[in-house]
């Protein structure tokens, strides 16, 4: 680091002293800030569910439902459903979650080449929310890297019914072990509502994404 | 010191730049068309969240906790962030944190950075530097792409391209992409984006982002957005610069929490933006391998020490206030001469600049109080126009219909000791211009606003609510 660098920072820091002080016990006053808001959700599990199924529909999202030894089956029916054969499976994915009769790509670092060039990819996930219809990814080892589910077009992510939570706070309380991982929340596909405050679907992330959500 | 706050110091006042807009009937139609759009989403957004006010008291309290303890959060975000391999610089000011951002990329040998909207990079003229240096900067988020190949500048916060239609951007997109044809759906313009950018997202070797939020205790940073341009710009790059204002401290992950559920309902009206990026300094075989974050201050500190106006580094720039202020929506965002336009532009932009510059601001408004009640952490932005009207009016002495309109204020202050509303405060300020119930010139600089229309007086009821049936006479 250079000495202009050093400056600057002690500069700073010696600024914020005169202007704000900063006496106090400040982990006492931050212990004491005020949390009235929800910081759990009241719904049964099932409502639960009904409620994220429905905000992902309002999404433009399919929704493929099933129980644990379906997987594969439901991965099929979305794949045929949107076309796709060439797919990329990220770091996590079991084997017991992929069909027969498509073609499925193991990342290895993949370039984004390929990665662009893919019909799609298949991922976990590690937590949902229902009310905001919110699915949040981890990465870091043995998770798909963050390329792996930005750059192909087409997101199918499988969703466990007891990884969806009702609101947002219990969501972030699931996920706080990780948050050195690099953490992405995804609230339907790609979108933008630049022109006309219309939301319009599909810009640079996967334009479409389904869920297959396991019972 | 020089303080930058994008092109502000060459902008014309307030008065000067309204003109232009005013008399431009189309933009006008287009700020008003989006804002009607974004405020309907909005309220539906904050009705549906029955804890709406308890969140907002909860972000508002933290981030007056982390403003107290400003120096010792920044430390520990110093710290956690170099620990996880990311390198932290600090900048003084614009020039500062332009260098260090130059200076990094040439260190790579690189002459084009992918951006995501950041209006930090806005406020210190970043992409002017870096072209001065050599360096294309690429803006990857829609409207600053619009912007960016428009040759135009922003007019709102968080759609920077709100005063452009669908008919002008396909005009622009044919003519700058070289396209022989382009539908006219939204949709299709997005399709010609994503055609235009993915290469250049691919091939990027360096990337920029600003953040939405610092996380102190873990040093990682937290990126809003709805694209997917942002997750491109901070994942895909070997090297990531982040360009951080000071002020974007939370203390711990769990206050995101808070944050994220006011931040997309109050900017777009959605319960939650499609994509929140979280990452901490370098993960191996993930993303950026390369990770610097320089912090800002550009005149930050100034604002800190002014207790009365300190309040104005709690914003999250959601851009709320601008959607709901009747003369932003008269004037559109480039009247106010700064990358931040609208009532939080009215009171940052000049204490940015220590009140040097675009003094004519903090009189671009009416005090109708809006501003306040949308803001989701509960900044008193009248209160603080009244503050700096006063800064300004002290240190320069002021006409004289201001300076009695101050004295109205001040008398207001004194009586009542702190001023139980907004509303009640623009009657009395309005007083002296009141003839036979119209108010025929404004003080500062809603004179110009005036001078195009008399506005009746401000009734005893609510401004807004006068506002509303004003306008419900003029669009039926
Ligand atoms: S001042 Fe408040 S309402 Fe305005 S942009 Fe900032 S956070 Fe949003």
């Amino acid at each position: 680091m250079s000495a202009a660098k050093l400056d600057a920072r002690q500069e700073i820091l010696e600024r914020i002293h005169h202007a704000a002080g900063g006496a106090g016990d400040r982990a006492a006053e931050y212990a004491a800030i005020p949390r009235e808001y929800r910081r759990e959700g009241g719904m049964a599990p099932e409502a639960r569910l009904e409620l994220f199924a429905a905000r992902l529909y309002e999404y433009g999202a399919s929704v493929y439902r099933c129980t644990a030894a379906q997987i594969a089956d439901a991965v099929a029916q979305a794949l045929t459903q949107r076309r796709r054969t060439a797919i990329v499976v990220s770091h996590g994915v079991p084997a017991s979650w992929l069909p027969d009769g498509f073609e499925f790509v193991e990342d290895n670092d993949l370039s984004y080449a390929a990665l662009d060039q893919s019909n799609g990819v298949l991922t976990g996930c590690e937590a949902a929310v229902a009310f905001t219809g919110t699915i949040i990814l981890r990465h870091g080892p043995g998770q798909p890297r963050r390329a792996v589910t930005l750059v192909p077009d087409y997101h199918l992510c499988v969703v466990r019914a007891q990884q969806i939570v009702e609101t947002l706070p219990e969501a972030i309380r699931r996920v706080e072990e990780f948050r050195a991982a690099p953490l992405t929340t995804i609230s339907g596909p790609s979108a933008t509502s630049d022109i006309e405050m219309t939301r319009v679907k599909g810009v640079h992330g996967p334009r479409t994404l389904d869920v297959v959500l396991v019972l | 010191m020089s303080v930058k706050v994008g092109q502000a110091a060459e902008a014309p006042s307030f008065a000067k730049a309204s003109r232009g807009a005013l008399g431009n009937t189309q933009l006008r139609h287009n700020v008003r068309n989006a804002t009607d759009v974004i405020r309907a989403r909005r309220a539906h957004a904050v009705a549906e969240t029955l804890d709406w006010p308890q969140l907002r008291d909860s972000a508002r309290a933290i981030k007056d906790h982390v403003l107290r303890h400003l120096g010792a959060y920044l430390e520990q975000f110093e710290a956690a962030c170099t620990a996880a391999g990311g390198k932290v610089h600090w900048a003084r000011d614009a020039d500062e944190a332009n260098q260090t951002v130059i200076d990094i990329i040439r260190s790579h040998g690189a002459s084009e950075v992918i951006k995501v909207k950041t209006m930090t990079s806005d406020e210190t003229a970043l992409n002017p530097a870096l072209e001065a240096a050599g360096i294309s900067p690429i803006e990857t988020d829609l409207a600053d792409l619009i912007i960016q190949l428009g040759g135009d500048k922003p007019s709102h916060i968080v759609v920077p391209a709100l005063h452009r239609n669908k008919a002008e951007i396909r005009r622009l997109f044919m003519e700058k992409m070289q396209l022989q044809d382009l539908g006219e759906r939204a949709e299709d313009l997005a399709a010609a984006a994503r055609r235009y950018l993915r290469e250049r997202f691919l091939r990027a070797s360096v990337g920029l982002s600003g953040a939405n939020f610092a996380i102190a205790e873990s040093g990682s940073l937290c990126v809003v957005e709805s694209e997917g341009n942002g997750r491109m710009c901070v994942t895909l790059p070997k090297v990531l610069i982040s360009l951080v204002g000071i002020e974007k401290i939370v203390p711990t992950f769990g206050d995101l929490e808070v944050f994220l559920q006011l931040l997309a309902r109050s900017a777009t009206g959605e319960r939650m933006n499609p994509y929140n990026s979280v990452w901490t300094g370098v993960t191996p075989g993930d993303g950026p391998q390369e990770f610097h974050v320089v912090l800002l201050d550009n005149g930050r500190t100034g604002v800190l020490a002014d207790p009365e106006s300190r309040a104005t580094l709690a914003c999250i720039r959601c851009g709320a206030c601008l959607n709901i202020c009747p003369v932003y929506r008269q004037t559109g965002g480039h009247a106010y001469g700064s990358i931040y336009a609208g009532p939080i532009g009215a009171i940052l932009t000049p204490q940015l600049q220590a009140m040097k510059h675009s003094q004519s601001l903090p009189y671009a408004s009416t005090l109708c109080g809006a501003c306040y009640d949308v803001c989701p952490v509960k900044i008193d932005i009248p209160e603080i126009l009244i503050h700096l009207r006063s800064k300004v009016v002290k240190g320069h002495g002021a006409p004289l219909a201001e300076r009695l309109a101050m004295k109205a204020v001040a008398r207001a202050f004194s009586n009542g000791g702190r001023l139980e509303s907004a509303q009640k405060l623009v009657r009395i300020a309005q007083k002296p211009f009141v003839e036979d119930g119209v108010i025929g010139r404004l003080p500062g600089m809603l004179a110009n606003w005036t001078r195009f229309r008399d506005l009746p007086e401000v009734p005893a009821e609510s401004f807004r609510q006068w506002w509303a049936a004003r306008r419900r006479k003029e669009i039926p």
